[in-house]
């Protein structure tokens, strides 16, 4: 394993009762690139991102994530909310999981919980108004207006989530996932719903997130957003690793071709080659 | 163009009109299936044992026409005033007016609240109602931390305040410990009972919980009445001291708080005492609330409201922000709890029954969850309304029963229903009742 290497997936299984959605998958995603995970549906994309971030406890395997000061964290022992509290892994959902009933900002400073927590003594020191709280509070402000800045809904912090538009919604949701200050961001399905404008600026606001230096590993169905911006695409058909590789070279795979359109190749390179 | 849609008008109308009609023809039909049988026929045992009865046909027919009229009238205030496409013009210096009255209106009413005992000094059956009125907005702000602000349903919360009023009861009868050494420790108990009952509870939702905190509450009102050495069982606590002015007690004698003060004796001193003590709560409760949802603890309950995965995934620990919330809501019902023994002088299992618990509940969905001031006027509109349709005699249950359903129609998510936001950077705008979830933890 390189130094390079952020996640570790090693022969990963998830089983529900009869039905092996997972069957020994490994792959690694590389520290500061953009891996995408891509299959057709039913593949078990999903719920490989359910494992990584702990919504499901996998059968068998390991799933390792090295942080950039080496420190390692197995995160198929972890459960819960500590992938994301103390391994630092994010996550956005396939349908949008915001706080509709809660502004823009606030959605922001939610996910800022565990770094005000502590700020606030636990409460305790924010409860009688210490100033180092207040400090904290401002800076998470900060911190916020700077995301909403970033994905232009500056304008919009005080509005309700629930009231933006879709296109909003996504990008403010991967904007609450970034305000946790993640090592591995995990994207299911970004693209999911949006035009190919909102696509477009999706793919930009990616790549700026990955030059700041947080990696991300993406599900998407979104060939023009997959193909523009990974850096390594892995392709998964029942629960199995079929390729892998960087785009091109995926591309022109006779396997993914075949998985994506059965076995008429021709037809399916036509469509991959028109997504491109 | 313009007769076309008033064509479309008129045939919406129909049809509305028609809905109406139907709705009345069944709510009439209703009426009729069940007061037959209860109005409709009387029977009576004769004098030599024999059933008779007779028919009351003309009751039944005015009953069914009430209803059946009732039930248009009901629809028709429902499509005027109701909640549906209301898009009434308000000019806009009405509108002005009725923000700043908005505005204005909290601190006017604690200012009132503060002046109650001045105004209604002479009448005692009014501060003794205010003091109820007060205990009951202290118990709906501290539900309100776990039903509003986290969206946990608590049917159960009267068992904190049991918990509460037997800390007080037994340690000072017991150790001689004073009221105010006790009001924290009754909260802290209250608290304690809160995380016990939080832990098992912790993996269920919505009806699922209910049924739970449904249950403890009920537990803590047997072993209370089963306990006999300790609670003294159905006979309850009685003698428990009142409490003092910082030691000063509110009697008769020479080193009471009118002979120190050099006034003349009156009971009413300790009314208002005591009517000031939980007025101090109830605010105290409040100030903590108002922090806590505008601190990381209190976000996270309301988000947790809103979605309880999308907290995991932000790496917030459900476990203890779930448990926090009942603790705070548990600490407020014990402290609410020792101020009832302290001014009851006298509890029993009685007083901590499931329609404590179902009131308390009430003034929170009536108020509007999660919000403060609408839980006030709730407690104000329940209690207080309770009073003050004594008047009616036996229909005031009706009358009540009547009133909570036209609210509910009207303000079907509570008089107050919009959310504040908590934190904001140009504009505070309150966010709608529709966008806010009710929570299904």
């Amino acid at each position: 394993m390189s130094d390079d290497t952020i996640l570790t997936v090693d022969a990963l299984s998830m089983r529900f009762g009869g039905v092996v959605a997972v069957n020994g998958l490994s792959f690694t995603a590389e520290r500061r690139r953009i891996t995408a995970l891509i299959g057709p549906n039913g593949a078990g994309k999903t719920t490989v991102f359910n494992c990584i971030t702990g919504f499901y406890k996998p059968t068998s395997g390991a799933i390792r994530l090295t942080h950039d000061d080496g420190r390692n964290f197995r995160l198929e022992r972890l459960n819960d909310f500590r992938i994301s509290k103390q391994a630092k892994v994010a996550r956005t959902f396939q349908n949008i999981r915001l706080f509709p009933g809660m502004t823009a900002l606030e959605n922001l400073m939610v996910a800022q919980h565990n770094a005000l927590m502590k700020a606030s003594g636990f409460t305790f020191l924010g409860l009688i108004g210490a100033p180092s709280y207040r400090a904290a509070e401002l800076h998470a402000i900060d911190q916020a207006k700077g995301w909403l800045d970033r994905i232009g809904l500056l304008e919009r912090a005080d509005d309700a989530a629930g009231n933006l538009p879709y296109g909003d919604q996504r990008r403010l949701e991967i904007a609450r996932a970034m305000c946790t200050e993640p090592a591995l961001l995990c994207l299911d399905e970004p693209a999911a719903g949006l035009n190919a404008r909102e696509s477009a600026s999706l793919s930009e606001l990616l790549l700026s997130i990955r030059s700041q230096g947080t990696s991300i590993l993406l599900i998407e169905h979104d060939m023009s957003v997959v193909m523009e911006i990974s850096d390594q695409i892995v392709v998964m058909d029942y629960g199995m690793k079929i390729a892998e590789g960087a785009p091109q070279a995926v591309r022109d795979d006779p396997k993914v071709v075949a998985a994506y359109l059965g076995a008429d190749e021709e037809e399916a390179a036509a469509v991959m080659e028109s997504g491109a | 163009m313009a007769v076309l849609t008033s064509d479309l008008t008129q045939a919406s109308r129909r049809e509305a009109i028609a809905f109406i009609f139907k709705k009345a023809f069944i709510s009439a039909l209703v009426a009729l299936v069940l007061f037959s049988l209860m109005i409709g026929i009387r029977t009576e045992a004769g004098p030599t044992g024999q059933l008779i009865y007779w028919t009351r046909f003309d009751d039944l027919a005015i009953i069914v026409a009430v209803v059946f009229v009732g039930s248009i009238v009901v629809e028709l205030l429902r499509q005027w005033w109701g909640p549906v496409g209301i898009a009434t013009a308000v000019p806009p210096s009405v509108q002005r007016t009725l923000d700043f009255a908005g505005k204005a209106f909290p601190p006017l009413l604690l200012i009132f609240a503060f002046l109650v005992p001045v105004i209604f000094y002479d009448q005692r059956y009014l501060l003794d109602l205010s003091i109820l009125v007060l205990t009951y907005v202290m118990l709906g702000w501290g539900l309100n931390v776990v039903v509003g602000l986290a969206g946990l349903l608590d049917l159960g919360y009267v068992a904190f305040y049991a918990v509460g009023a037997y800390s007080y009861a037994l340690l000072s009868t017991n150790f001689g410990l004073s009221f105010w050494m006790c009001l924290p420790l009754a909260g802290i108990l209250a608290a304690c009972w809160g995380v016990m009952l939080g832990f098992p509870v912790l993996r269920l939702r919505g009806d699922y919980l209910a049924i739970v905190t449904l249950a403890f509450g009920e537990i803590i009102r047997l072993v209370i009445i089963n306990w006999q050495s300790l609670t003294g069982g159905p006979n309850g606590v009685s003698g428990i001291p009142r409490p003092s002015f910082f030691g000063i007690p509110f009697t008769r004698g020479d080193d009471g708080f009118a002979a120190r003060l050099g006034i003349e004796y009156s009971p009413t001193h300790r009314i208002v005492f005591l009517f000031y003590v939980i007025l101090a709560l109830a605010l105290l409760t409040n100030w903590v609330t108002i922090r806590l949802r505008r601190l990381p603890i209190g976000r996270a309950w309301e988000a947790l409201r809103e979605d309880e995965v999308a907290c995991r995934a932000l790496g917030i620990n459900i476990t203890t922000t779930k448990l926090t919330a009942f603790a705070t809501g548990a600490m407020f019902g014990g402290i609410a709890g020792a101020f009832f023994a302290t001014r009851q002088g006298f509890i029993s299992p009685e007083s901590f029954t499931f329609q404590e618990s179902a009131l308390v509940l009430a003034i929170v969905v009536l108020g509007g969850m999660g919000s403060q001031l609408g839980v006030a006027l709730a407690a104000i509109a329940l209690i207080g309304g309770f009073e003050l349709f004594r008047g009616f005699d036996q229909y005031r249950m009706l009358v009540f029963g009547m009133a909570m359903v036209l609210l509910m129609i009207w303000r079907p998510r509570g008089l107050i229903s919009h959310r504040a936001p908590t934190v904001f950077l140009k504009q505070n705008t309150a966010i709608s009742a529709e966008l806010a979830r009710e929570g299904r933890g």
